[in-house]
């Protein structure tokens, strides 16, 4: 059972890297056609992608709005688990729905309705509206993780804390909010990854003249002579995502990478 | 934790945490209020708004939408062949990647959380997540250049004399199995991580064969975590309209919604968004039977 | 399509005799005069249409523009036709570059505003053919200026067809030779292509108009494209898209615009104008009826129908100038543009039905008995979705 499994692992990975690979390869591709295999090696599309300015741009605002979009995304998904796990009350299924619900709708409704709120309250699109956007598709996986976690944790711990005569506060910050860290880290991780890759509910909240990496994307595969630049982009950022993973690792102390809970 | 810390006098931080200690009811409103406030403010009330405007309809002179109450949308949502078409062939494609996913997912998160070393382990957890990371359209993309005929699925099968699939339904499956086959991976390994090894070991030593314990035993433990990554999976392929448009020349329900609301025809569109969405539900019913709630 | 010309004719000489009045008679909506620049102007465009040479230093047309005015172009790309009304629907945007399948979808939605050539100095050099155009005109009011036009043509693998094809036959055709590896453009004004070619090929319909389709004349369109799906290779979305299955062999006709072909140097393929003629484009820039940034976008407006930036708007897209003047400095940038392009030929163009948004009213003696843009897309959603 052991090889049979080990021989599934390699063939699920193999099914999950190839693509990555191709991607790889095509960065490196010296035609413009994506012919199989490639025409031969150029390094002329890293010289393109680092020349243009508006791919950093880009970048940088990704950074923020995933992790402006992270930060409410945790700090209202803890306070909604919170809740949902230490007390009883009418409707509380209903919470767990309704944060289910950002995630579980068509992304194009969820942009349209949003796009339509912003406008009729006045507010100016851009950053701050596609951190909104995401965020509120973001709790769902703050909930999720600290819900489980909060499941987990035994109360006991906070009371012996209590009893010993901590505070509230003090209980929170030294004995909670350390049994949570790598519950928060893990959905901190999916949530950012998450909003770093959203298309449509951004398309829909951003505004003129604000690019997020995947609109900046969507707009270069429009462009045949930019699709080389796109397949480096998408490899510097695979190549870059190892820097969150490997962060994450350190930070929960070598406890099980990402996303357990 | 220093005892100094616990040493300091009651001030009045510490005056409102007793406050707040003694008053569990208030301690709630605090917590749910900001989630909530965000939640149904922000979102459900924009959702709202825009699910009740199927229930106007669209003046054909003006384009201006009436507001008088109407269920015509509905009655060309039933009356037209194509809607239950295309919602059919979305929920079908929903469930096969989701099962696809579940297959997939399966071995590789057991192996994690089972057989791997801690090291291993590791960077397995790293390796299913990479993908993520690499841009949604780049990934669609690469996909389509693969099976393209010049692609290199054509180029490792010809020795074979074989064919790719090309672009159509398959590789809508395909692909949908692949974006989302880490949102499966995840909540599976981490389901079961949380099955203790004594307990296995209990139904070995009870006599259970492998596969007797794993449909007795680890199968029911993990439904939960199965459940919560299919809720990903099912909700991703039912909204997506940006897949189907590259890799084949067929249609899914996200598509009729994205081309109703670039007319703008705001309450078709409406209409058409309720059927993924009565699905949704009806699913997430399901799911909080099996328990996936609790396990999410 | 003669009568597109004296259309043409007819509404400019009315906007001449409004020229003539006063400022002051503008219809309401539309503006007086033009102040000094707000600082910026949000735009919702169609991929290249606003280059500031990050793409390649050689075109840029958004940095001088922001020199001369101190409006600060900022843009977002439509992805399509019915992304471009979604998001000008949000009411956030100055401008937009609209197809004309959308040009009239925004007018009637309330989404634009109509706009006083008067203050566009540069709309006096503007080809005659491309003025007052049904697609962007209601009732002799502009609601535009253009930013060039091109036509759909046919596309065709040249191992496969060694001769141009001379009709559209072979898209349609069951028995074509690119029967299952054809390649349509995804948008519901694709019906009109179904339309004209009927319009040639059933004269007992009576089309003149491939945008004005009462009930037989829509059905008989909609049974040709439902024909035709089971041949179809790809509905395809972006350039992109086309340009890759094209130059893979996965594809061997379809329609196609000139720059998709102009993309395809290696590839054994070619485009040509059928007997028939064809549908084609001419994209509008449009003002939001909300605009934060009126002048600014005035100012966009006057600027990109300016000989040298539309050269090279034009020349960077691959379609035809708005006026002969753009035409000359196209050349310096490109030698044979204008011919590739057929900029100055009319005869070229007379053959071309602009996209245009379907509307309830026919337009003609029919009355109100056409199908509307909603019918056209509920179709659509049918044909290449069951």
């Amino acid at each position: 059972m052991r090889i049979g499994l080990r021989l599934a692992t390699a063939v699920v990975l193999l099914f999950i890297y190839v693509p990555l690979l191709v991607i790889v390869v095509y960065a490196f591709n010296a035609s413009r056609v994506q012919a199989w295999p490639i025409a031969g090696v150029s390094l002329e599309w890293f010289a393109r992608a680092a020349a243009d300015g508006s791919v950093r741009q880009a970048f940088l605002n990704s950074i923020i709005a995933a992790s402006g979009a992270t930060a409410i995304a945790l700090v209202l998904g803890s306070m909604a688990a919170l809740a949902v796990q230490r007390f009883a009350f009418f409707g509380r299924e209903a919470v767990t729905f309704l944060v289910i619900l950002p995630i579980a709708l068509p992304g194009v409704v969820t942009g349209v309705a949003l796009s339509a709120t912003f406008q009729t309250l006045g507010i100016d699109f851009g950053l701050p509206t596609i951190i909104v956007g995401h965020a509120t598709f973001c709790v769902v996986i703050a909930y999720n993780n600290v819900l489980a976690r909060l499941r987990r944790t035994a109360r006991s711990l906070e009371e012996a804390s209590m009893d010993l005569g901590a505070d509230t506060w003090q209980t929170f910050r030294h004995v909670f909010l350390p049994s949570l860290r790598t519950a928060l880290l893990s959905g901190a991780l999916l949530a950012f990854a998450l909003s770093f890759d959203e298309v449509i509910v951004t398309n829909f909240t951003a505004g003129a003249g604000v690019d997020t990496v995947p609109l900046w994307v969507l707009s270069a595969i429009q462009r045949p002579n930019a699709l080389p630049v796109v397949n480096v982009v998408a490899t510097v950022l695979i190549l870059l995502s190892v820097v969150p993973v490997y962060l994450a690792q350190r930070i929960s102390g070598g406890e099980t990478a990402g996303v357990t809970r | 934790m220093t005892s100094a810390a616990f040493a300091r006098p009651p001030g009045v931080r510490r005056r409102l945490a007793a406050f707040l200690y003694r008053h569990p009811r208030l301690q709630l409103r605090l917590l749910l209020a900001a989630p909530l406030a965000w939640v149904v403010v922000a979102y459900v009330g924009s959702l709202a708004v825009l699910f009740a405007n199927a229930f106007w309809r669209l003046d054909s002179f003006t384009g201006k939408v009436v507001f008088e109450p109407t269920l015509d949308n509905f009655v060309t949502l039933f009356s037209t062949a194509v809607y239950r078409t295309l919602a059919l062939r979305t929920v079908g494609m929903a469930v096969l990647v989701t099962a696809t996913c579940i297959a997939l997912a399966f071995p590789i998160a057991y192996y994690m959380a089972r057989i791997a070393s801690r090291r291993v382990r590791g960077l397995l957890v790293v390796a299913v997540l990479m993908p993520l990371w690499a841009s949604y359209l780049v990934k669609v993309y690469a996909w389509r250049t693969m099976l393209l005929g010049h692609g290199v699925i054509n180029w490792a099968l010809a020795p074979f004399g074989l064919h790719g699939p090309g672009t159509g339904e398959v590789a809508i499956w395909l692909v949908f199995t692949y974006l989302w086959l880490p949102y499966m991976v995840l909540p599976i390994y981490a389901g079961l991580e949380r099955i203790p090894g004594s307990l296995l070991e209990a139904s070995s030593d009870l006599g259970a064969r492998a596969g007797f314990t794993f449909r007795r035993v680890v199968l029911p433990l993990v439904l939960p975590a199965v459940v919560a990554g299919s809720i990903f999976t099912f909700s991703l392929t039912l909204g997506d309209y940006i897949t189907p448009q590259l890799v084949s020349n067929t249609k899914l329900l996200g598509n009729a919604i994205y081309d109703a609301l670039g007319v703008p025809n705001l309450p078709l569109a409406a209409a058409i968004a309720s059927i993924p969405v009565v699905v949704i539900v009806a699913y997430l019913l399901v799911a909080r039977r099996l328990g996936a709630f609790e396990s999410l | 399509m003669t009568n597109l010309r004296i259309l043409a004719t007819v509404a400019t000489t009315a906007m001449l005799v409004a020229a003539c009045s006063s400022a002051s008679s503008a219809p309401s909506g539309m503006q007086a005069s033009v102040g000094p620049g707000e600082g910026e102007v949000d735009l919702v465009i169609w991929t290249g249409y606003a280059e500031n040479g990050s793409n390649d230093p050689a075109y840029d047309w958004v940095t001088p523009f922001q020199d001369a005015t101190g409006c600060q172009v900022k843009t977002q790309d439509g992805t399509d036709s019915a992304n471009m009304v979604q998001l000008m629907h949000t009411g956030n945007y100055d401008g937009v570059s609209a197809s004309g399948d959308a040009t009239l979808r925004l007018i009637a939605g309330g989404d634009v505003a109509p706009v006083n050539t008067d203050l566009i100095p540069n709309y006096a050099n503007v080809f005659a053919g491309l003025k007052g155009q049904p697609h962007n005109t209601v009732n002799g009011v502009p609601y535009g200026v253009p930013h060039g036009r091109g036509a759909n043509l046919l596309i065709y693998n040249t191992d496969t067809f060694t001769t141009a094809p001379t009709s559209w036959s072979v898209v349609w055709d069951s028995n074509s030779p690119a029967a299952g590896k054809i390649s349509i453009y995804n948008s519901a004004i694709y019906i009109a292509d179904a339309a004209l070619y009927l319009s040639k090929h059933k004269a007992d319909l009576g089309i003149k108009n491939p945008y004005e389709l009462d009930e037989d004349q829509f059905n008989a369109a909609v049974d040709l494209l439902k024909q035709q799906n089971k041949i179809i290779g790809e509905y395809w979305s972006t350039a992109t898209q086309q340009i890759e299955s094209f130059s893979a062999g996965d594809m061997l006709a379809g329609t196609t615009w000139q720059y998709q072909v102009n993309q395809l140097t290696d590839a054994p393929v070619a485009a040509t104008l059928p007997d028939e003629g064809s549908t084609g484009w001419s994209d509008t820039w449009m003002i939001s009826a909300h605009a934060k940034h009126p002048n600014c976008m005035y100012k966009w407006m006057d600027w990109i129908i300016s000989p040298k930036a539309n050269a090279m708007a034009t020349v960077w897209f691959g379609e035809a100038p708005v006026s002969k003047a753009a035409c000359d400095e196209a050349e310096k940038l490109s030698p044979g543009h204008c011919d590739t392009f057929h900029a100055t030929d009319e005869a070229y163009f007379s053959k071309i039905a602009y996209w245009n948004t379907p509307q309830k009213e026919c337009g003609d003696d029919r009355g109100a008995v056409c199908k509307d843009f909603t019918d056209w897309t509920n179709a659509w959603t049918d044909i290449t979705g069951s």
